[in-house]
């Protein structure tokens, strides 16, 4: 069964942002070379090519060039991109060129943030992929004067059947120049599908394993410089002196430059600070070291998390914004539970820290090369912070060595940019582990307040869940005085429990630290909690924790919060085409709760436990198997994962992010918390924010996926949520101890 | 100062301050990157080359420790990336970003060097210096009994 789905070249361009600008249709050579910029291969440059749009470009000599448009940082897009084009194209892999895009309206969406890479962009790569297939058939069909109808492609060439000519793509190329490109196209059959669906190799592994790939702290320039910086240890501090005689006087420093002042609210703008630019790394920093600063630390001096904390739990024990309301959450219930869970901020510490590398021309106009989930964001950043236009400002995207949200950041973008400039030479700002973890974009620390109503028969009734924690949007704007309906959305509006009266506040909280996405954002806490008292009332009512859940899902039905007055985003997507889907969460608690052998029997102190979160439109259930030893330390065994995505297009790369979202939520959950102190993080490197080891981790971590022909959900985050509940109420099951406050390791348990 | 020593198999001669960590001198003055800095403290082994067959962390070794000596990087490890370790990484798509990966196989083939056939307490102690933010840890054991199958 073919299917026919259609994009109409109106709404492709309008996808592709292109609708104002037009699309080039008639492409010769002089026309169709992409920007030279985007392309370090001079010789591939001066071959014929065409390019049927603005992520596929066809060379005579055959290779088939696929524009990634997106930022890759482990999820495997630059595998799992090509997968989807090369397959509607009917191009052969290995003959398909991968070439990082840069940051460029031209493209779309570009920020890799959400989970979204997939999800958002399958109808768009598949056309890509199936108009530059049906153009090499018009081109073939043109050739041969023969209808088109005639002619299919496949392994990289047009055929026609009935009088045996084929033609390779290459050699089409020159025909395809003078061609139309096709209004629509007809997606393949599922069944057709040769790389969709399947555990490609990653695209990179050669370059991963040698030493190859390139992130944007691999990058050299002629006549560059190497810059660190120091800045205000306080949000929104400045300098009130600087002696920077010593540093001067270090060999190999070549200037120190105070930054322009952090702006209020901070949004992506350079934080301040001074910066010391030297011809390597160890001499800049040595320089830094020698600067004599003194700060004035400003508004955020006090800020403390042992004070906070309490604050954060006493407006979380108060009434707060009803923001979703269902029923009579105070109704009458024959008993009533209540608990408040605390989870503190994180940082997303990715492997690589912040580093960019910048150049500004002689014209003024400044290229960049940078880590960015979110190339067009930090073009129009770095236009601002120069007073450029955007067409100015060229990004070019490296590897990320890792991202988890705080690459969608481009500060450390503008810093480098900023400094290119006033240093005359190129500037590549790297970013301590230190600074990485003091001056970054915080995870939201969190208080959540339960309570839940039981009838006689046991029956939850009534729930009620009131959250506190400092809003992401605070780092945009001014005066927003706690949770905000889009951050309502990732995990609390979507409450999937079948109780005929729920009502969801929000309770103030203040922001003292730049907030910002880490992944899979508020779910983390708003999963961890919800996910944890749902144990606790199975325990209270004596019940099994996965028979319990599954009554408290309830049967199968799609939810819409709006329906109970809530602002629900839906992650952006239409609830018609990706609903709340209860039957599919139940589905996935079913699955992981067999796969782990729920209900057998377990050596002596160990225990299961189980979670379910549906995020960024996927589903997934997580079980932990832990131990607790004589001394009562925690040990987690194993844990299996399952995840309904819809349908995925490369399993092998959706596995991998499920078995590190195990870990990363393990991290979070025994050990990640950041704190502050007189304004200042207290947290610098992995021995205060340690994070999970070898040596700690279960030797299994299993990850079902579901087959599913569902639209396609997020995989990157959604594997996160889970694994602090799961494993939190497995502890409980081992030890009959209730934590609620994370990470574990502050309760002696690690 | 002159600091001397056989990289890669390739005398090379820096002229650098002798306390500058090895890392940097690998990185920014003979220009090879696929050695790692992550936390410049010796607690992630991003940063970890052979120094005379032994896994270090050039982060916090200066230079002048290496005079005379031989230093392995990835981009030494073998010409082609045909290394057991590196063959075994890409047949199960070990990395996720890659960015800790030359620090995991440098540990892994110093192991496997010292140790051809590795219990998972001896994985534990060779390995968990080595931080993976991307959580490939399951794969890396699962890499590393493979080549000690493989080559039994
Ligand atoms: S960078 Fe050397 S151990 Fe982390
Ligand atoms: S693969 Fe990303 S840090 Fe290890």
């Amino acid at each position: 069964m073919s299917e026919l789905r259609k994009i109409s070249r109106r709404e492709f361009m309008k996808r592709t942002g292109q609708a104002g600008g037009g699309l080039v249709f008639a492409l010769t050579f002089a026309t169709a070379c992409t920007p030279a910029d985007e392309v370090a291969d001079p010789v591939a440059r001066k071959l014929a090519s065409v390019a049927p749009n603005v992520y596929v470009n066809i060379r005579n000599d055959g290779i088939v060039e696929i524009y990634c448009h997106r930022s890759e940082m482990g999820q495997g897009i630059r595998t799992s991109l090509p997968q989807v084009i090369g397959d509607e194209l009917e191009a052969d892999w290995d003959k398909i060129k991968l070439i990082q895009a840069i940051g460029h309206e031209k493209y779309g969406d570009q920020n890799t943030d959400g989970s979204t890479s997939i999800r958002k962009h399958f109808d768009l790569l598949r056309n890509a992929g199936a108009t530059a297939r049906d153009m090499m058939i018009a081109a073939a069909a043109a050739t041969w004067g023969v209808p088109a109808e005639e002619c299919v492609a496949r392994d990289h060439a047009v055929h026609h059947e009935a009088s045996g000519r084929s033609a390779g793509y290459g050699d089409l190329v020159d025909a395809a120049s003078g061609m139309p490109q096709p209004e629509s196209a007809e997606f393949k059959s599922p069944a057709d599908y040769k790389y969709i669906g399947k555990p490609m190799d990653t695209i990179d592994g050669m370059a991963f394993t040698t030493g190859a790939a390139k992130y944007a702290t691999d990058m050299v320039l002629p006549d560059m410089l190497y810059g660190t910086i120091e800045r205000c240890p306080a949000l929104g501090g400045s300098i009130a002196s600087l002696d920077d005689a010593a540093a001067r006087a270090i060999a190999g420093v070549v200037d120190v430059i105070r930054l322009p002042e952090p702006s209020s609210p901070p949004v992506f703008n350079v934080l301040g600070g001074v910066a010391v630019l030297a011809t390597n790394t160890w001499a800049a920093e040595r320089g830094r070291a020698a600067l004599e600063i003194e700060w004035d630390l400003g508004a955020n001096a006090a800020y403390s998390s042992d004070t906070y904390k309490e604050q954060l739990i006493a407006s979380a024990s108060a009434p707060g914004r009803v923001t979703l309301n269902r029923g009579d959450a105070d109704a009458a219930a024959a008993s009533v539970h209540e608990a408040i869970y605390y989870a503190p901020h994180l940082s997303q510490a990715p492997m690589e820290p912040p580093a960019a590398m910048a150049r500004v021309d002689e014209d003024g106009n400044c290229e960049v090369w940078a880590c960015s989930q979110d190339p067009q964001t930090a073009r129009a950043t770095v236009a601002g912070t120069l007073g450029l236009e955007p067409e100015q400002v060229t990004v070019n995207v490296t590897l990320l060595g890792g991202g988890f949200g705080r690459k969608s950041k481009p500060d450390f973008i503008a810093e480098a940019a900023w400094l290119a400039r006033e240093a005359g030479r190129p500037v590549k700002v790297q970013w301590t582990r230190e600074d990485d973890i003091r001056q970054g974009y915080l995870h939201s620390v969190s208080a959540q307040y339960f309570r839940a109503g039981q009838d006689e028969n046991g029956a939850t009734t009534t729930w009620l869940h009131r959250t506190s924690f400092p809003s992401i949007v605070t780092t945009f704007a001014p005066g927003v005085p706690g949770p905000q309906a889009n951050e309502l959305s990732l995990g609390a509006f979507d409450s999937p429990w079948d109780v005929p009266n729920l009502r969801i506040e929000a309770c103030d909280a203040p922001a003292h630290v730049r907030i910002g996405w880490l992944r899979s954002v508020c779910n983390v806490f708003h999963a961890y909690g919800a996910g944890c008292f749902v144990d606790e009332l199975a325990h209270v009512k004596g019940r099994d924790p996965k028979e319990h859940l599954l009554e408290m899902i309830g049967p199968a039905r799609q939810i819409n919060p709006a329906d109970d007055g809530a602002d629900y985003g839906n992650y952006g997507q239409d609830l018609a085409q990706h609903p709340v889907d209860t039957g599919r969460l139940a589905a996935v608690a079913e699955k992981v709760a067999d796969m782990a052998g729920w209900g057998r029997e377990l050596p002596d102190g160990h225990g299961l436990g189980i979670a379910v979160h549906r995020s960024f439109l996927a589903y997934v259930g997580a079980v932990a198997e832990v131990s607790v030893d004589a001394n009562g330390m925690l040990k987690v065994e194993e844990i299996w994962t399952c995840i309904d995505a819809g349908l995925v297009v490369n399993p092998d790369r959706v596995r991998s992010q499920m078995e590190g979202a195990a870990i990363f939520g393990m991290s979070l959950a025994l050990h990640g918390e950041i704190t502050a102190s007189g304004g200042a993080i207290v947290e610098g490197n992995f021995d205060t924010y340690p994070m999970c080891r070898m040596s700690e981790v279960p030797h299994k971590i299993h990850a079902h996926i579901m087959e599913s022909d569902a639209l396609p959900g997020g995989v990157g985050e959604p594997g996160v949520p889970p694994i602090a509940p799961a494993i939190v109420n497995a502890y409980f099951a081992a030890s009959g101890n209730r934590v609620r406050e994370l990470p574990l390791r502050n309760a002696g348990l690690v | 100062m002159a600091v001397k020593f056989l990289l890669n198999n390739q005398e090379v001669d820096l002229d650098v301050d002798p306390a500058m960590p090895l890392l940097w001198a690998i990185r920014d003055i003979a220009g090879l990157t696929g050695t790692k800095y992550a936390c410049g403290k010796a607690l992630c082994g991003s940063c970890t080359v052979h120094l005379d067959g032994q896994p270090v962390r050039s982060c916090v070794l200066p230079v002048s420790a290496a005079a005379g000596k031989t230093v392995t990087t990835i981009e030494g490890l073998s010409e082609d990336g045909s290394h057991p370790v590196q063959v075994a990484w890409r047949e199960l798509n070990v990395a996720q970003c890659g960015y800790c990966q030359s620090g995991q196989i440098m540990s892994a083939a110093a192991l496997l060097e010292r140790v051809p056939n590795p219990s998972d307490d001896d994985i534990d102690g060779a390995m968990s210096g080595n931080i993976c933010r991307c959580g490939t840890y399951t794969r890396i054991r699962e890499a590393i009994h493979r080549i000690a199958e493989d080559q039994s």
